[in-house]
């Protein structure tokens, strides 16, 4: 192991003995070696070849953290120096191998087979059956396209977050009121919101929102009535909740611009109108698109409003694919089915944010060399 | 001769004035605007909190004026002056998920920010090599984690949890808050971490301390403002949960969330006890908003300038 490209360079003499190298070694294989028996004896266990019962997985859990430990332990007796700075990053690494690597590994194997939790069959492979089904339903295409047109609100979104980080970063009294008062959405928790805005102000009867609209000259005012307008709705609440968080990166971005560059352009004659487009806007790129991008990424988790809201009504129309599948395995049970749903969305999303990222790659690089 | 004017403003400056003037008005007209667009849904909630049922029927807005404040929603919670002395099933039960969503909120945050920052300053100082992985691998395979939609994992986890008797309890629950938000402190705190020159470490090392003994005494305490801004960040996420906690959890850690959202449906709607419900879910969070407004936006602003 080299230490080349290290930002912070350490030398020190490690004097690594044979017996430490020994005790690195029993630590190392020792640990790994627990680990398979207590997993060894839950499958043998389980199989009904070993002769005591357990109620549960934790063996192997604690397997786990002995080995996880042991490891972590053995970097340091081994390698000294070396081992220290690996320290840093293997409790991380360990975590996460066990918190997403085994579900996901096991999703895989749920996702090809029929288990509904009501039947009494228990759990059965099934081949692709569950990718026919997928493909001939129209509830789960429908829900894609939805989360198409979510996706896109985003530009709306963007616009609005970028004029509200500009009226805030001009000169304005009372700044710091104005930028708590606008980061409170962000606050709130979605259950909340969706039960203040969504239930109780949009309420057809006498939510104020309704009355507004009354007022405003719409005689029968149903917020979540058409399709269309039902996805609207759900589309603002969930803009409303989020814009702070667009509008916080833009505003560091815009107070992060030299005010040099602008002024420079002033005294070329450029008018505000040609400064922003032509000085701020193009300034600002890398970190609009950073912020686009993390928003897209909360917006494809999308669920919580439309569960508590509209549970995917009228006619799936307000349906994001979070939510559909969550109705899946809440109301109907059906865990193959829904897992597979949700590995696929997985896979289109991983496809999707990769080819995003290479055209940004691709369309800003020749023009703006970092 | 103190009343003659002599200098004059030219009409041309008049005019400039007058256009700076309706800027102004149109400037502070949006930011009034979004403001009572951002703050009237809380105050809405508040106010109905303290509303009879044909107060919300008729739609009075401003207490005192249009109606007058009663306990109403705070009596159904147990929460108002007159019942705080006494037993009440309901305040016990939203004692109990506003307990739960605290210490699931504050381990996982707690939890999250020390891997994550050990991961973000290991990553921002040493060139790592796993097999074929280096650092750029190493931090994609964090990040990463980022993108993976909650659904993907919702059911895994379902089966897992119940067969390692985790269901249902708050570990189970803190272990997966953690992990939902490690990647966002591994992506803050690398933005901190850089920005702290390297020459400090050398200058520890030096004076005879180990990387760690430098890691902890000298870059964690310049760093604090960073890690307090991951950390609240991830509390205000964590607190706002509502997917796993519903799927995961049923009775015993059923966190603030799940105990709002289940209340919508059941046997009309108690307009009163579901504004004072709401309102005590969002207040915890609404009062970190306004105290440590600085470190939220400077969390949030992190990955933006560099």
């Amino acid at each position: 192991m080299s230490s080349d490209g290290d930002l912070l360079h350490v030398v020190t003499l490690d004097n690594i003995t044979a017996s430490r190298v020994r005790f690195g070694n029993l630590l190392k294989w020792g640990g790994l070696a627990f680990m398979i028996a207590c997993f060894a004896v839950l499958g043998l266990s389980e199989a009904g070849a070993f002769p005591l019962e357990f109620e549960t997985w934790r063996l192997g859990l604690f397997g786990y953290l002995v080995w996880a430990t042991c490891l972590c332990m053995a970097q340091v007796v081994l390698r000294g120096e070396q081992g220290k700075r690996t320290l840093f990053i293997l409790p991380g690494v360990l975590f996460v191998v066990a918190m997403v690597v085994f579900p996901l590994l096991f999703s895989l194997g749920i996702a090809f087979s029929d288990w509904n939790l009501a039947s009494p069959d228990g759990r059965q492979f099934n081949g692709l059956d569950n990718v026919r089904q997928m493909w001939g339903d129209p509830f789960y295409w429908n829900a894609l396209k939805n989360m198409v047109y979510y996706t896109l609100a985003i530009i709306v979104e963007y616009a609005i977050a970028f004029g509200l980080a500009l009226i805030l970063a001009s000169e304005i009294r009372a700044r710091k009121f104005f930028r708590v008062a606008f980061l409170m959405p962000l606050m709130l928790s979605p259950v909340a919101v969706s039960w203040m805005i969504g239930k109780s102000m949009l309420e057809v009867r006498f939510g104020p929102l309704a009355r507004l609209a009354r007022s405003l000259g719409w005689d029968s005012p149903s917020f979540f009535g058409s399709p269309e307008i039902a996805r609207l709705t759900i589309m603002i609440m969930d803009a409303w909740t989020f814009i702070p968080f667009m509008m916080i990166m833009i505003l560091a971005g815009l107070q992060a611009i030299p005010k040099e560059v602008q002024e420079a352009a002033k005294v070329d004659g450029a008018g505000p109108w040609r400064n922003f487009w032509e000085v701020t806007f193009p300034l600002m790129l890398p970190v609009s698109i950073t912020a686009i991008l993390i928003r897209i990424i909360f917006k494809l988790k999308l669920a919580d409003i439309i569960i508590n809201v509209t549970s995917g009504g009228p006619g799936g129309a307000t349906d994001s694919v979070t939510s559909f599948i969550f109705r899946e395995y809440r109301d109907r049970s059906n865990v193959g089915y829904g897992t597979l749903l949700a590995i696929v969305y997985l896979i289109l999303i991983v496809v999707a944010i990769t080819i995003f990222m290479k055209l940004v790659d691709r369309w800003m690089n020749p023009r703006y060399l970092k | 001769m103190s009343n003659t004017q002599i200098f004059h403003d030219s009409e041309s400056d008049l005019a400039h004035k007058a256009g700076w003037l309706t800027k102004r008005v149109v400037i502070y007209g949006i930011l009034i605007l979004w403001t009572v667009i951002c703050l009237f849904p809380i105050y809405w909630t508040l106010t109905t909190s303290f509303k009879l049922a044909p107060d919300v029927m008729k739609g009075n807005m401003i207490p005192w004026v249009d109606y007058t404040p009663q306990w109403r929603g705070w009596k159904s919670l147990g929460l108002s002056p007159d019942t705080i002395g006494m037993e009440s099933t309901v305040r016990e039960e939203f004692l109990k998920r506003f307990w739960n969503s605290t210490v699931s909120a504050l381990c996982s945050s707690a939890l999250a920010v020390i891997l994550g920052s050990m991961v973000a300053y290991g990553l921002s100082r040493f060139s790592y090599r796993f097999g074929f992985m280096r650092n750029p691998d190493v931090s994609f395979f964090f990040l990463i984690q980022l993108i993976l939609p909650p659904v993907g994992l919702a059911r895994p986890f379902l089966v897992l949890y119940k067969e390692l008797a985790l269901l249902d309890t708050r570990i189970g629950l803190i272990l997966l808050y953690t992990l939902t938000v490690l990647p966002i402190v591994i992506w803050i705190m690398r933005d901190q971490f850089q920005a702290i020159p390297v020459e400090l470490e050398e200058a520890a090392l030096v004076d005879g301390l180990s990387v760690w003994g430098a890691f902890l005494t000298i870059i964690v305490p310049i760093a604090l403002p960073g890690l307090v801004a991951a950390f609240i960040l991830s509390l205000v996420l964590t607190w706002n949960e509502y997917f796993f906690a519903a799927l995961l959890t049923s009775t015993d850690a059923k966190t603030l969330p799940v105990m709002v959202a289940s209340q919508t449906g059941s046997q009309g709607i108690n307009w009163w006890s579901m504004a004072a419900l709401s309102w005590a879910a969002i207040l915890p969070l609404i009062v970190i908003g306004i105290v440590l407004e600085r470190y939220i936006i400077k969390g949030m602003a992190s990955g933006a300038v560099k």
